[in-house]
């Protein structure tokens, strides 16, 4: 769902506030694209669907429910799939929240970003933390175990100390699943723009890394799992979805700006493809109208870039990668062969950052928060 | 921009294809002087201009020297049109200046020479005005061009009255024994006031008042006046036509066409067409294929007489064939060579490199083309682990080099990586297997990577200048102050008026290398000038710095430096180096070290965190994109041990501060 209502300071996403959203016109898109997309996807079985965004609880639960029908349509969509929403607590009263379960949504992803005012303002969210407080419970009442709060952290100004103050307070709200963010600073966000310029102060490189411990830490005493970078679990609630990004499992995007990773053997190709869809909503509409769907590029993926793929998304999860899973990628050269050999895996492992054993490829607890140091290197020996 | 300023690489004639240059050239010859003699040839195809008409008796040749700016190119302007050379019109502006980089510095690379013809009381003159380089950059040019003349116009600001070139220049002439006609420009000026600069002139000059002549070249006021004075005061050239051809070669350029065109002086004999000459030099023999005089643009003649300067084109395939200072002869009639000027001599060396290695052959054909027509770079192979395949290259001073640089840019669009400029420093060798192993107890050095380390060295050199500056008195203090901070011993202090004062000092060259004219001027509210000339080598404390990364030496960055600036260069290196490498998984150590000594660190951190917070299905693409592009960085990336150092790096750290 393409829209907002508001632009937030840090967020560069492809979205769109518009002052009227012709629901019906755009609903009826998404459901002829994802019939379209399935179509030539040939895909039998779904195994989860996300709806994001954009702010798709701005959406009503009938477009929702529209696209879960064409979805069921087309393919399997099995009762246990998981459903999730993003959601926003300015949009998520429990009225709103029922209508969406009605509609097959089965768990919720709020952007809660942060519990005090000014920071949310800072941000340039439209809600209060006292919103995010209401919402968060009327989700949990709704989606019980299913309900996921997003952070996010280094914000200028923000100090070691009140970052573990909010994370105590997070803990007390949330439930089995938790996404923390460091704020990224995207190239044309307001929020960039002030700090680029000088006007705000960023946290120093150090005490980035000292939140980013304090909260792995405290997470995990709280019995979670850092089972991603950013992402937390505790009792099994990992994001069935997201971690089918990480093993560079297939997807399709709806909508549009959409990305997608599938092979369309629909089309008669036999290859995995990166698809991407038109990112204006109404060239988007009008080249589903005419066409069935809004894909704008299509970009073959060679062996050695799925394997590029499979190891930077592989390598952010803490089980890494399995020999079982490389080797559906890479039939004739294992991991071993690749990384088990003198070269920079093996530097990299000696200084303990990684480890390649019976489970497979994956970062050491400390390797992970510098995975982008090592994939470069990682990178160069698998091209060789 | 250190040392910008008018003048610089006087001499030789741009030939090579320069598109700022094709709009800015004469107008066609002319055929009737508005002025002055009558022409007395018709065009330029037809007729060749007789040039026995005018026997030694009736020859002046004559140089106009003067600080940057004090109006040297507005009265060439004005000779030339009073005598007819070009036609007078309000575009005369700088017309010798036809380069890119001279017009948008206001300077000088490029020079021309022109034979100007004149006539007075009845007699017909010829004129040749040779002009020199006026910049300390080229004080060895200075000498070239005034041993080809018999006397000099020393133009003179009415405003800013004697400034440190006006000095030196005034000395490289009065030791040439030349004759000095004393000329003060820009009268017409509101603020001028040429009695305090006669006086200037007779106290520092030992000239009387009286032979200065008050003019302004922009409005034309008395130049008359010292084209007069150039017949009267300086002397005819001392040679004779009946004696056997003696030329003298003081400049040469390289036309795509012609081949070397070389400036030539007639000491004695005449030259034509079809005469079979020999370079004194090369003893290579060669046919005449043109002769002529410039007026600024190539004019043939049927010959050249002795006393007479010219051009001659005789199928010398390369710039080096025509060495300036050699003497050309006829065949099988030898004369004893004229005493040669000194060769030019770099003062400054760095390493240039193409910014990308594929490069390389683009930017060795332009260097070629280049130093063709600028033989004063010397040009010596040279590569760097770091930077690769490039070449060390030797100045005559930083203005030179800078504009060096700039006509590769301009003229053949290459944009180069220049290392920080350094010195010619020397050792005497003490050790047996080196003064064997190099075939001689002195040793110039002339990149870092070759300083013998002290055990085997009896002394080290380094190499001094003389350097002079007029400032206000105002600022004496200050500056005195910045001479001792740059290592410098006054050698004498004259109040050349009430105001001004003539400071000289004996410097380190590499003391003033980098920014010590930028300072100058600065604390001067740009009113001090500096001028300086070579002034041999004296003994040093010298040591070779070197810096490290994590106890590995960077070869690179290795500099000569005195003993007492060693902290402090060392401190600085380190500090900008700290700036210039990125983080890494384990932390670095930046040091600066004097054989085991370490003089300075610096830190550098490891990453604690460096993995992106988001990566779902729409981030992938743009993410694989960017790891592919640092693991391609990787490649290209200098390992220094375990560091990995960026390339351009280095090049941050070398570049001469503009920040400071």
């Amino acid at each position: 769902w393409p829209y907002c209502r508001k632009r937030c300071s840090y967020c560069n996403f492809n979205k769109y506030v518009v002052p009227a959203v012709d629901e019906v016109a755009v609903g009826t898109c998404l459901v002829q694209e994802t019939r379209t997309l399935l179509r030539l996807s040939q895909v039998q079985s779904i195994t989860s669907v996300f709806f994001g965004g954009g702010t798709p609880s701005l959406a009503s639960p009938r477009t929702i429910a529209a696209v879960l029908e064409a979805i069921a349509g087309a393919a399997q969509l099995p009762i246990g799939a998981e459903v999730t929403l993003e959601a926003n607590p300015s949009s998520a009263d429990t009225l709103r929240l029922a209508g969406f379960r009605a509609a097959g949504v089965n768990r919720l992803s709020i952007g809660v970003q942060s519990l005090d005012d000014a920071e949310l303002l800072l941000l340039g969210r439209e809600h209060t933390a006292a919103e995010a407080r209401r919402a968060v419970e009327a989700a949990r009442g709704l989606f019980p175990g299913q309900t996921s709060l997003d952070f996010i952290f280094g914000l200028p100004g923000q100090s070691r100390g009140t970052w573990a103050r909010a994370l105590e307070e997070a803990l007390g709200l949330c439930d089995d699943h938790i996404s923390l963010y460091q704020l990224t600073l995207e190239r044309g966000t307001a929020l960039a723009a002030q700090v680029w310029s000088g006007a705000l102060p960023t946290p120093p490189q150090d005490f980035l890394a000292d939140m980013y411990q304090t909260a792995c830490t405290m997470l995990v005493a709280a019995g979670f799992r850092r089972y991603e970078v950013s992402n937390f679990a505790r009792k099994g609630a990992f994001s069935t979805h997201n971690l089918s990004y990480w093993r560079a499992e297939q997807y399709i995007g709806v909508g549009p700006g959409a990305h997608g990773r599938f092979v369309p053997w629909g089309e008669g190709s036999h290859s995995r493809e990166a698809r991407i869809q038109t990112l204006e909503p109404d060239d988007w509409m009008r080249e589903v109208q005419s066409q069935g769907h809004g894909t704008r590029k299509r970009v073959a993926l060679s062996p050695l870039e799925q394997l590029e793929e499979v190891l930077a998304l592989g390598l952010r999860t803490d089980e890494g990668i399995t020999h079982e899973r490389w080797g559906h990628f890479s039939p004739h050269l294992s991991l071993e062969a690749i990384f088990g050999v003198p070269g920079e895996a093996k530097t990299l492992e000696q200084q303990g950052w990684l480890v390649l054993d019976n489970g497979g490829l994956r970062c050491t607890w400390e390797g992970l928060a510098l995975l982008d140091s090592l994939l470069p290197d990682l990178l160069c020996q698998l091209q060789r | 921009m250190a040392l910008a300023g008018r003048t610089a690489m006087w001499w030789a004639r741009l030939r090579s294809p320069c598109p700022a240059a094709s709009s800015l050239f004469l107008p066609p010859w002319m055929f009737a002087g508005p002025v002055a003699c009558e022409r007395l040839y018709s065009s330029r195809d037809k007729e060749k201009i007789d040039m026995s008409m005018y026997p030694v008796e009736s020859i002046r040749n004559f140089s106009i020297i003067a600080h940057v700016d004090h109006g040297k190119s507005t009265l060439a302007d004005r000779l030339l049109e009073i005598t007819g050379t070009i036609a007078k019109t309000d575009q005369n502006k700088q017309v010798l200046d036809k380069l890119q980089v001279e017009r948008e510095r206001g300077i000088t690379v490029k020079a021309q020479s022109a034979s100007l013809f004149y006539s007075h009381e009845g007699v017909n003159y010829l004129l040749n005005l040779i002009d020199t380089p006026g910049h300390v950059d080229f004080s060895y040019e200075v000498s070239r061009s005034l041993s080809a003349c018999q006397g000099v116009i020393l133009v003179v600001d009415a405003n800013e009255g004697i400034q440190a070139q006006t000095v030196a220049n005034f000395y490289l002439a009065f030791e040439a024994q030349l004759a000095i006609i004393p000329v003060i420009n820009k009268i017409d000026l509101k603020n001028a006031d040429p009695e305090r600069v006669e006086k200037q002139i007779e106290k520092l000059f030992d000239i009387p008042i009286h032979e200065c002549i008050r003019i302004s070249a922009k409005q034309g006021t008395n130049v008359e006046k010292v084209l007069q004075k150039v017949i009267e005061k300086i002397p005819p050239p001392q040679c004779n036509t009946a004696d056997p051809l003696k030329a003298l070669v003081f400049d040469s350029t390289f036309d795509h066409f012609r081949g070397v065109i070389a400036n030539i002086a007639l000491f004695g004999g005449e030259i034509q067409k079809g005469h079979k000459i020999v370079s004194a030099h090369t003893n290579k023999k060669y046919e005449v294929n043109e002769v002529g005089i410039l007026t600024p643009n190539e004019q043939a003649t049927h010959k050249l007489y002795a006393g007479q300067v010219g051009y001659l084109i005789a199928g010398m395939k390369e710039v080096t064939e025509a060495q300036i200072r050699d003497t050309l002869f006829l065949y099988k009639q030898p004369v004893e060579p004229l005493p040669g000027f000194k060769s030019a001599k770099p003062m400054v060396f760095a390493g240039m490199y193409p910014v990308a290695q594929t490069e390389y052959n683009n930017l060795k054909s332009a260097l070629e083309r280049l130093t063709l027509n600028d033989s004063s770079v010397t040009v010596h192979r040279d590569s760097s682990i770091a930077l690769g395949a490039g070449w060390r290259l030797g100045f005559l001073g930083l203005l030179h080099m800078e504009v060096f640089n700039q006509r590769l840019e301009q003229e053949y669009n290459m944009s180069v990586i220049l290392t920080a400029p350094t010195v010619p420093y020397k050792a005497v060798l003490s050790s047996e297997k080196l003064i064997k192993a190099y075939g001689k107890a002195e040793m110039t050095i002339i990149n870092p990577a070759q300083f013998p380390d002290k055990f085997s060295v009896s002394e080290y050199l380094e190499p001094t200048v003389l350097g002079t500056i007029v400032t206000p008195h105002e600022y004496i203090g200050k500056i005195i102050a910045l001479c001792q901070d740059h290592r410098a011993v006054q050698k004498e202090m004259l109040y050349i008026d009430e105001h001004r004062v003539m400071l000289k000092y004996l410097f380190p060259l590499n003391e003033i290398v980098v920014d010590f004219y930028d300072a100058l001027k600065s604390l001067s509210s740009g009113y001090a000038s500096f001028d300086y000339e070579d002034a041999g080598y004296q003994a040093a404390d010298l040591v070779k710095m070197d810096i490290l990364l994590n106890g590995n030496p960077v070869e690179e960055l290795a500099t000569i430096v005195h003993n007492d600036k060693a902290y402090a260069t060392g401190k600085f290196l380190c500090e900008r180096l700290k700036d210039a490498i990125p983080r890494q998984l384990f932390e670095i150590a930046i040091q600066a070290a004097i054989g085991k000594k370490i003089i300075a660190r610096e830190t550098l951190k490891a990453y604690r965190k460096n993995v992106v917070a988001k990566c779902y299905g729409g981030d992938i693409t743009r993410r694989m994109k960017l790891l592919k592009r640092q693991a391609e960085g990787k490649k290209l990336m200098r390992k220094i041990g375990n560091v990995e150092v960026p390339r351009d790096a280095f090049i941050r750290v070398l570049k001469r501060q503009t920040d400071k």
